[in-house]
């Protein structure tokens, strides 16, 4: 077993909500007149956990709390969550941006953390001196860089750019100068956020690539990114979390698993969408259920070449002319269709009361993975919305199918085609 | 900061970096600080590069600064308000202002070193100390070049234009190293002190700005400080920048007038510079302080 060279142990990092400075100077007095009497600060109180969605009583709020993990010799782990999960204040007190509230984190060897490419690039100065303030401030001494100068202009790419001011470059090559340096470091510890996401195609995997081969000279890299083909492509390990808690770790595969089945909501066979609160429109009628179903059944998956249904249950308090459409997605809210009625001609008519809709996609095709349901009835001349509910339900496509005859990989491809192939 | 501290881990007591949310008072990591002296002389470069780009006059303006400023305070106060300093006006505003403008501009950049460089110390970390020592270097290579400006006009201006001004060199001059590492100490440890507060209360902000310009007139740089009733004086004395002007006027000038012992130039006391000294000293540490505890957790209040 490798040693362990991060440790964190019951971190907690806790950040006031709303507007600063109102109140900030009687809140410190406070705490300065709880502190004389020895007693404890009346704001570390709070218990509350990171909910964007409720609102919150107090205006302290917890963005990460009681995480305890450890990071190995040579390995790449992956942080995984929503938007507000914590990934980043989890960034911030790894690379030393803040210090947590609570709890502690213990490592060997230095750190560094790249949550942005080409931090403190000026842009009067020139490719060469910017590579030598950059690097010095991602902690590397002049000596070192001027040994690896030759290799990071090479890597970047600028080669014919270095004396040029760097206010000249395209942004794309400000990206390249800037992970190119970072690439070079020599510390122990790598942090890095998403930094991948800009640079065209060619250039991130030239950096996935220097990222493994940093993890195989025995150094440790801890990776966030929302792309989670990119986040399993790279790491071994996982940390799942939500609400600035550590919901799951483990080897990837299961952390992006986990991600993907917690995601808002539960599969379910059957969704009461009388109680969904996020409704747009103007309610004259309403979704009221809706369930999945595999070849006629309930069920909350599918398997390519299966049908599957959607049965949609609506009520209606008035006598509309009205369209109604499925809004499929990817589990990572990208919208993969927009399906209507009218596409396949199927016409609906005005009513008053209850109605239940059965609309089945015959051999359905998509990569096993999760996906997500969004529904809208509008005008049918305007468009007007009447009811717009955007995430309401979610199935998953399972991998066994006996159409498929090779094992699908998570999230390697959407749409699974079967064309016919000939010798001409 | 790290901590050195021990560990009781049965596997293992060796971490590096300790990250708790306590901190003792001066956990002031020197070694750190050494390792990432190229980064302050980085920042150095950086300033004076960028500062002075796309400018017409570039670097001139170092010395065109402090001209035209003491050009201005004689005609205002030494042909205007006929303030007698002893000396020839243009030189005794030349030295004030040279030696102001260090402690100034020491304050005033060094108090902005949290807001100015949020984007930076949001997404790495350095040892935040690297910002203001650098600027305190800068700045004291721009005092130097002024220097050089004032003592080449004092030169031309004993040797040329008057040579019966009567202006000495005492011994006081070799105080100067003595006095350039007060002043750095002063501006160091307000502007720490300064730029630690401001995170949480912007005000101060503006109250800096006009507060130095203000406090140039509270210390003896357009009048000696022998103008001010002598029972007032201590006031003045009070105002630690007070000796630190004194001392310098006091080395290129002399004491008093020539052959007029009633018009005294500068002053000159031991203990007006001690009390100097060890204002500074109480200043730096408190700002240290101040700042150490400020730079783990400002990201989350600026």
């Amino acid at each position: 077993m490798s040693k362990v060279i991060v440790e964190v142990n019951n971190l907690s990092k806790q950040y006031r909500l709303g507007q600063f400075g109102t109140g900030s100077l009687s809140h410190d007095l406070n705490r300065f007149w709880h502190k004389v009497r020895g007693k404890e600060d009346p704001y570390l109180k709070v218990t509350e956990t990171n909910v964007r969605d409720s609102k919150e009583q107090s205006s302290y709020v917890w963005a990460l709390k009681d995480v305890s993990f450890q990071l190995r010799e040579g390995e790449v782990m992956g942080v995984v969550g929503t938007n507000g999960a914590g990934k980043s204040t989890l960034l911030k007190l790894l690379s030393r941006i803040t210090s947590p509230t609570t709890g502690s984190i213990k490592m060997k060897g230095r750190i560094s953390s790249l949550l942005e490419v080409g931090t403190g690039f000026h842009p009067e100065l020139t490719g060469r001196e910017n590579i030598y303030l950059n690097g010095a401030i991602l902690g590397m001494t002049r000596k070192e860089i001027s040994q690896k100068l030759d290799e990071i202009v090479d890597f970047s790419g600028c080669e014919n750019y270095v004396d040029t001011p760097v206010k000249r470059y395209s942004s794309g090559m400000v990206v390249r100068l800037g992970f190119a340096v970072a690439a070079h470091l020599e510390s122990e510890i790598l942090v890095v956020d998403e930094v991948l996401a800009v640079g065209d195609q060619a250039f991130q995997k030239k950096c996935v690539g220097k990222m493994k081969d940093i993890s195989r000279g025995g150094r440790a890299v801890l990776f966030v990114s929302h792309n989670l083909s990119s986040v399993s492509n790279l790491c071994e390990s996982g940390i799942l979390l939500e609400s600035g808690e550590l919901k799951f770790k483990g080897n990837i595969k299961e952390t992006v698993g986990h991600y993907l089945s917690n995601k808002s909501f539960e599969n379910q066979l059957t969704y009461d969408l009388t109680r969904y609160e996020e409704r747009e429109g103007t309610g004259d009628m309403q979704f009221a259920e809706l369930s999945f179903l595999k070849n006629g059944e309930l069920s909350k998956s599918v398997c390519i070449g299966d049908d599957l249904g959607l049965r949609i249950k609506i009520r209606s308090k008035k006598e509309i002319n009205f369209r109604m459409a499925i809004h499929l997605y990817k589990y990572d809210e990208t919208l993969l269709s927009n399906i209507e009625n009218g596409d396949s001609n199927f016409e609906l008519e005005a009513f008053r009361g209850e109605r239940v809709f059965e609309v089945t996609f015959k051999d359905f095709n998509l990569y096993p993975s999760t996906y997500k349901i969004g529904l809208w009835i509008g005008d049918a001349i305007s468009g007007q919305h009447i009811d717009m509910l955007r995430f309401c339900g979610q199935f998953e496509v399972e991998d066994g199918s006996t159409k498929v005859n090779r094992p699908l990989p998570l999230s390697s491809g959407v749409i699974y085609y079967q064309p016919e192939w000939e010798i001409k | 900061m790290s901590d050195l501290t021990s560990h009781t881990d049965t596997t293992m007591n060796d971490w590096d970096i300790i990250l708790t949310p306590k901190r003792k008072l001066l956990s002031f990591n020197i070694r750190e600080l050494l390792r990432f002296k190229d980064l302050i002389m980085l920042f150095v470069k950086r300033d004076f590069i960028s500062i002075y780009k796309q400018t017409i006059l570039g670097p001139l303006w170092i010395i065109l600064q402090p001209l035209l400023t003491s050009i201005t305070l004689t005609v205002v106060f030494g042909m205007i308000a006929g303030i007698k300093t002893g000396a020839p006006t243009i030189l005794f505003m030349l030295a004030g202002v040279t030696v102001w403008s260090y402690f100034a501009d020491c304050v005033t950049k060094t108090s902005d070193t949290f807001i100015a460089n949020q984007n930076i110390f949001g997404k790495v970390y350095f040892p935040r100390l690297v910002v203001p020592l650098s600027i305190v270097i800068t700045n004291f290579i721009k005092f130097l070049i002024q220097l050089v400006l004032f003592i080449m006009v004092y030169v031309l201006y004993v040797t040329l234009w008057d040579t019966n001004t009567g202006v000495q060199l005492t011994w006081q001059l070799s105080l100067l190293p003595v006095i350039i590492i007060i002043m750095a100490g002063l501006g160091l440890g307000f502007g720490l002190i300064i730029s630690s507060l401001t995170t949480k209360y912007r005000d101060l902000r503006f109250l800096i700005q006009f507060g130095i310009s203000l406090a140039m007139y509270a210390s003896p740089i357009v009048y000696p400080l022998s103008k001010v009733p002598e029972k007032y004086q201590w006031l003045m004395v009070l105002n630690p920048m007070t000796s630190v002007i004194e001392t310098f006027k006091y080395g290129f000038f002399g004491p008093y007038a020539k052959g007029d012992p009633d018009t005294p130039i500068a002053i000159f006391e031991w203990w007006h510079l001690a009390y100097s000294a060890g204002f500074a000293m109480a200043v730096l540490f408190l700002g240290i302080v101040l700042f150490n505890r400020i730079e783990k957790s400002f990201m989350d209040t600026i």
